[in-house]
């Protein structure tokens, strides 16, 4: 944010300064204007004011019917005592710990399998990425029956190899990494960004580092996780933001109660149920801003902790 | 590059290489053909499930290929709910929010990309840090909002704001314009050209490929959204074809048979428009990094 704030004073300067208001500057400025007001429209429409009115509602008692006042941090305190935002938390970091970083390695592994440029690349390809495009209700209804305890496909299978499966979605303690089973299972976008990554790695460099001896776990962890990092941090970062937010399979998955015995009643999805089921809105937009402000500082801190390491050469 | 100069020393690599390639293909293959067999398990559960007759739907152990194969699924499927209708609600929504995400971001982009004037970056960098803010800390304003404008239970707050840019198209987009050489604006200029014929005659039709990327994932992202219509819509006929198989999961949670086939239903437009348009879909990605 602040480099990007760089070169804009610099601009405004030359305009102010350097160049005086000519024609053709007041004229770039007006079609400018032109070409940017839906998005100035927007912004303010559909963002700052948004942002702007649900903080405000955090500190009232707004619920859309009658009337409302305010009520300061009453609902940030009761949050802080609602026993079920702690396991919402709970349940949606849980979430995220495992599928982000298992999410990563998967796409990681299934991109690195096809950068070997093996015959019938582009069937695999396919294969791998389908899942990551297939609407998220359409595919948590074919897993809740491939979940399913005794008809479901995968007990089936685990049976065939002698292992008694869990009752998955039916059990608290399975419903979680059932849902990060499922997640795992669209990867497929990640893989192709991973991918295109991988395929700018020079050359060049794995052959010279052949010639030094270097083995398999060298050649990989000194030259290709350096080149692609930046898209490893795009895929941390964009995965941690996706996490927070998971709502869709859960919802149709457990009718929106984020059941068995709220094993899978996650952030958004208590947040929800506040705002449109039990029209506590206020209550809801004080969850939505602290989920805000975990967001930003979870981004914060993996920007702070790894942008220093990232290697932008092979952009 | 069978040879490399390092140090002073022309080193030959060895050209014996060839069987530990062949190994590693083999492994590469091997490995590839169990995940994708496992990639693929849900797909085959849910084609094959949507054409098993009832008995075998439940059956211990379980019945791999259906026999005798039935279409009876699809025929009560559709009808416990009213699918046709909730297609083409959702093809409505689909078609507006495309038209209204090609032009308004196309139009967006230029104006970031293509004209030097001082809000060029900032703004850019505004848009961008928009897409930290998660959906659930604007989506009760804008309820109240859009309620207040009589919206609720219609369309319009699904389509409307579609029509006022998005982060990711413009990203997408701005990187695309900012490939085409600056000259051939200046020389339309020459010609007498403004920034509106520059952008109707010299920059759109050059940008087909980025146009068709955000058709495609506007298509996708509006096709498959739960969340919007599950907050503004509540007549049943308004119903898209997600809150349609929502509803028929929670109600007729028993009916395998017939979810497998709606939901067949609602992936088939998806694979069928992938396998077409499978290039535009790989560079879009490629491009802009948006998950699917």
């Amino acid at each position: 944010m602040t480099t990007a704030g760089q070169p804009v004073t610099g601009a405004v300067l030359r305009l102010r300064w350097r160049r005086p208001w000519t024609r053709q500057s007041i004229n770039n400025f007006l079609w400018g204007l032109l070409f940017t007001f839906p998005t100035i429209i927007g912004l303010v429409w559909l963002v700052i004011y948004p942002v702007t009115a649900s903080l405000y509602y955090s500190f009232t008692s707004y619920s859309i019917f009658g009337r409302y006042k305010w009520i300061g941090l009453s609902n940030y305190k009761a949050l802080l005592n609602d026993q079920n935002f702690w396991i919402s938390l709970y349940n949606t970091i849980y979430f995220v710990i495992f599928s982000v970083p298992l999410g990563i390695v998967v796409a990681l592994i299934l991109a690195l399998l096809l950068n070997m440029k093996v015959r019938g690349m582009a069937i695999y390809r396919t294969i791998f990425y389908l899942p990551s495009i297939v609407p998220a209700v359409a595919s948590a209804v074919v897993w809740s029956y491939v979940f399913n305890p005794q008809y479901g496909i995968l007990n089936n299978l685990l049976r065939l190899i002698g292992i008694n499966g869990p009752g998955w979605l039916a059990s608290p303690v399975w419903a979680k990494p059932a849902l990060i089973i499922m997640s795992t299972w669209g990867v497929g976008s990640l893989m192709i960004i991973l991918l295109a990554g991988l395929q700018d790695v020079p050359q060049e460099l794995y052959d010279a580092a052949l010639v030094d001896g270097a083995t398999w776990w060298p050649r990989f962890w000194h030259v290709t996780i350096p080149f692609i990092s930046p898209h490893l941090f795009f895929a941390l970062v964009t995965g941690l933001i996706g996490g927070f937010q998971y709502f869709t399979q859960v919802h149709v998955l457990t009718g929106g109660s984020g059941g068995p015995a709220r094993s899978t009643l996650v952030y958004a999805l208590y947040l929800y149920q506040n705002a449109f089921q039990f029209f506590k809105m206020g209550y809801a937009s004080a969850m939505a801003w602290i989920l805000f402000v975990i967001v930003v500082l979870c981004t914060l801190l993996v920007f702070r902790n790894l942008s220093g390491r990232i290697y932008y050469g092979g952009m | 590059m069978n040879v490399a100069i390092r140090q002073n020393r022309v080193v030959v690599r060895p050209v014996k290489r060839q069987p530990r390639r062949l190994v590693q293909r083999i492994f590469a293959h091997t490995v590839l053909i169990v995940l994708s067999a496992i990639f693929s398990i849900p797909f085959f559960w849910l084609v094959t499930s949507s054409l098993k007759i009832n008995e075998q739907l439940a059956a211990f152990p379980i019945v791999w290929i259906p026999n005798p194969i039935t279409f009876e699924h699809y025929v009560t499927g559709l009808k416990f709910v009213p699918f046709p209708l909730y297609i083409i609600n959702t093809l409505y929504i689909c078609a507006v929010t495309v038209i209204g995400a090609v032009i308004s971001n196309a139009w967006i982009a230029y104006g970031l990309s293509r004209i030097r004037w001082p809000l060029r970056i900032p703004l850019f960098a505004i848009i961008l840090g928009t897409m930290m803010i998660p959906f659930q800390v604007t989506m009760i304003p804008l309820f109240v909002v859009f309620r207040n404008m009589g919206w609720f239970n219609s369309y319009l707050p699904l389509t409307v704001p579609s029509f006022f840019g998005n982060a990711f198209y413009i990203f997408l987009l701005r990187q695309f314009f900012m490939t085409i050489p600056m000259e051939l604006s200046e020389a339309a200029k020459v010609d007498g050209a403004n920034e509106l014929v520059i952008f109707g005659r010299v920059i759109l039709p050059l940008t087909k490929p980025a146009l068709a990327t955000v058709a495609l994932f506007q298509f996708l992202g509006a096709w498959g959204d739960y969340l919007g219509p599950l907050i503004y819509l509540s007549d049943k006929d308004r119903y898209t074809v997600s809150l349609g198989l929502a509803l028929f999961q929670g109600e007729y949670n028993a009916e395998f048979g017939g979810l497998m086939a709606a939901s067949t239903v609602m992936m088939l437009p998806i694979i069928i428009l992938f396998f077409f348009t499978q290039r535009t879909f790989i560079q879009g990605i490629t491009l802009t990094g948006i998950k699917g």
